[in-house]
């Protein structure tokens, strides 16, 4: 017989990865409300998700690739940006769509007991499924251009994966601190903006001069990015100063973002 | 303490205390035991505000003990803000406990609200799933139990229409189906019955005994006196976060009326100042059984008696005829006097009027005193709106076939029907 048993935590313990997965299947339908939430009763449905991306990437290669003529390596300039805009929008998204989400489900953690992290996780839901169907566009856009296979597209699912755990982790912090302060409801956004701007998405890191390279290349997200697109379309690898940063970036945010969470987890029904 | 494979739930010491602040509108009693712990997560800092924010420590329940043993319904009440809902909250995990703590020996389920996290957009398919996972039921479980739980909520044609198309009483219907149809070996609930129409609500009446009767235990939170009546057999009073008595449903309900302020009216005691003339004065009034005891409340099964205590000062010109007036829902619902003579003699004299069982309903009743002599009319003393009692019943009543709500009425005779 199970026995429950309750009292006040005093240390940081870990989580209860067991108990989570015993509830994976409300982890299944919590997903399937907030994928259905975003596209019931629209007409176009997954055309959205497709010119989400679409759309951005083909006005900024009008503009940086065929107007300003900055760098892309060789390669398309509208592949350059697609393949920038998939491993940043899993990350923006999910920090965008997660980020809110405790706060947002006030009434079931008031009401119900079930492992708090199933929340967060669920809200990830729609943004991965809107990154398999960016995935897909980006094959059919590949084949158009006639790009290549290569052994270096094994390296795909890491970086992809690698943006998933590091948006998870920071998620994690913006959703708990959203709790109690709901200024980081406006910060978010704003913050991600000013991130988005640092991270070569919509032009390469060739742009940058060689004496900024080092400074430019301790951003995390400089070798999500860059990763994923040398992944896909081949060129020069990433810097070991860009791959570096990307994992203390992912690790750091992972712990920092456990540890918060933990801390404040127990408070939040007082509080919402 | 017995074997511990007896006990269901063991809780020692518990307690939750929040800081509240006290330039927030904290309000006293259940707003502040719902209220924030502290403002920020930095506690020094205080948003928006150059003065310090003291904060006081409030402890919504404090060292509090109790065991339930398996398979007993055991009742939890108490005035709002005397931690009921507080323990509720720690029991089903939903916020921790700031000491002590809590055993729960099964696999626990707790409905504190019907249909929390019903997605308005899903279907009612979906919204079963949804729902069942959320109380913690697997997938598979569920498949097992969906006819039934559809059953049991009546919503066959509709199942597959998004629940925003359903009437409330579908809604409800299905929401309570899902809950009742989770299987664990401890149920916490709090007031689910209210809901719903009079053939739901005897169906769930009917799936609460089911769940007790296979031995599963149960732990009631109720507002409503006479659900815990009639369903607990164990009950624990709370008072101020703190646990006040625990024993037989009875006992604890009565002594729940006796400190209960609104009806603290059951017994009147006027002897510092009796109202009255030079003929005659009122001393006091209480409620009585048979053998004399003072009652603090009544069952609707039970004769009970109201005594007035008054004083003949002097010979009068008439007799003193004893009047009692009876109000309900702020409606007169009779007045009786005795049919024989009154005594006449100076000095301390008791009428009681009996009260036969199955003559009131269940409810509140308020008592004016007055004590009148005839031609010439005099009325000697009117004592109004200091006395009142309650009336409470069990639900189990066979004329109520099931049904849980309050019966409306001043009256509530059991009366022979003939059924053809």
């Amino acid at each position: 017989m199970s026995v429950t048993r309750i009292q006040p935590r005093r240390r940081l313990s870990f989580f209860e990865w067991k108990e989570i997965f015993e509830y994976r299947d409300l982890l299944y339908y919590l997903s399937l409300r907030d994928i259905q939430v975003r596209y019931k009763q629209t007409s176009l449905g997954v055309v959205w998700v497709i010119l989400q991306p679409l759309v951005p990437a083909i006005i900024f290669a009008v503009l940086f690739g065929n107007f300003a003529r900055l760098p892309s390596n060789g390669q398309p300039y509208l592949l350059m940006v697609f393949t920038g805009l998939i491993p940043w929008s899993l990350f923006s998204n999910t920090i965008g769509r997660a980020g809110g989400s405790l706060v947002g489900n006030a009434n079931l953690l008031s009401k119900i007991y079930f492992p708090r992290l199933i929340i967060p996780l669920a809200s990830m839901g729609s943004v991965v499924v809107d990154g398999l169907v960016g995935l897909a566009v980006l094959v059919v856009l590949l084949a158009l251009f006639g790009v290549g296979l290569g052994w270096h597209m094994l390296a795909a699912p890491f970086f992809l994966l690698a943006a998933f755990l590091m948006s998870f982790g920071l998620t994690l912090i913006v959703a708990s601190l959203n709790v109690y302060h709901r200024d980081f409801g406006y910060a978010v956004p704003f913050a991600l903006q000013a991130w988005n701007y640092l991270t070569p998405i919509v032009y390469s890191s060739s742009l940058i001069p060689q004496k900024w390279l080092f400074l430019f290349s301790l951003n995390p997200t400089v070798g999500l990015i860059e990763g994923f697109r040398w992944s896909v379309l081949g060129g020069v690898p990433i810097t070991s100063t860009m791959f570096l940063s990307m994992l203390t970036g992912l690790v750091g945010s992972l712990l920092i973002g456990m540890a918060v969470f933990q801390r404040i987890e127990r408070g939040f029904a007082d509080i919402v | 303490m017995s074997d511990s494979s007896d006990i269901a739930i063991t809780v020692r010491s518990l307690g939750k205390s929040y800081r509240i602040g006290h330039l927030e509108t904290v309000a006293a009693g259940e707003a502040s035991a719902e209220g924030a712990p502290r403002r920020g997560i930095w506690p020094w800092r205080r948003a928006g505000g150059r003065q310090r924010l003291s904060s006081e420590t409030f402890w919504a329940l404090r060292d509090v003990d109790f065991d339930v043993p398996r398979g007993k319904v055991f009742g939890v009440i108490g005035r709002n803000g005397a931690g009921k809902s507080t323990l509720l909250k720690i029991l089903s995990r939903i916020t921790e406990p700031s000491t002590g703590m809590a055993e729960i020996r099964g696999r626990v389920g707790s409905l504190l609200e019907v249909g929390t996290g019903f997605h308005p957009e899903f279907s009612g398919r979906e919204n079963i799933y949804l729902n069942g996972t959320l109380l913690g039921m697997r997938r598979r479980e569920i498949d097992r139990v969906f006819d039934a739980i559809v059953d049991f909520a009546d919503v066959h044609r509709f199942i597959d229409t998004p629940v925003k198309r359903y009437s409330s009483g579908m809604y409800v219907r299905l929401a309570f189906a899902v809950a009742a149809h989770l299987e664990p070996d401890i149920l916490i609930i709090d007031e689910v019955l209210a809901v719903g129409d009079l053939q739901f609500q005897k169906k769930c009446l009917g799936k609460m005994k089911d769940v007790t009767g296979q031995g599963r235990t149960v732990l009631f939170v109720s507002h409503s006196l006479s659900t815990v009546n009639s369903l607990c057999d164990t009950c624990m009073l709370l008072e101020n976060g703190g646990v006040s008595q625990i024993g037989p449903t009875e006992s604890i309900t009565a002594s729940y009326f006796a400190s209960s302020e609104e009806t603290s009216g059951s017994s009147l005691d006027l002897r510092a100042d009796p109202p009255g003339d030079s003929h005659c004065r009122m001393l006091g009034a209480r409620m009585v059984d048979r053998s004399g005891e003072s009652l603090s409340y009544a069952n609707i099964d039970w004769e009970f008696g109201l005594e007035m205590t008054y004083e003949l000062l002097e010979p009068s010109t008439g007799p003193v005829v004893p009047n009692f007036h009876f109000f309900t829902g702020g409606q007169c619902a009779f007045v009786t006097s005795p049919s024989q003579d009154p005594p006449v003699s100076p000095g301390l004299h008791q009428s009681t009027v009996w009260l036969p069982a199955r003559l009131l309903n269940e409810g509140t009743y308020s008592v004016n005193f007055a004590a009148t002599t005839m031609s010439p009319q005099c009325v000697h003393f009117y004592v109004q709106d200091q006395f009142c009692f309650q009336v409470i019943e069990d639900l189990h009543d066979v004329a109520r076939h099931g049904y849980v709500h309050k019966v409306p009425g001043a009256v509530r005779p059991q009366l022979n029907w003939s059924l053809q």
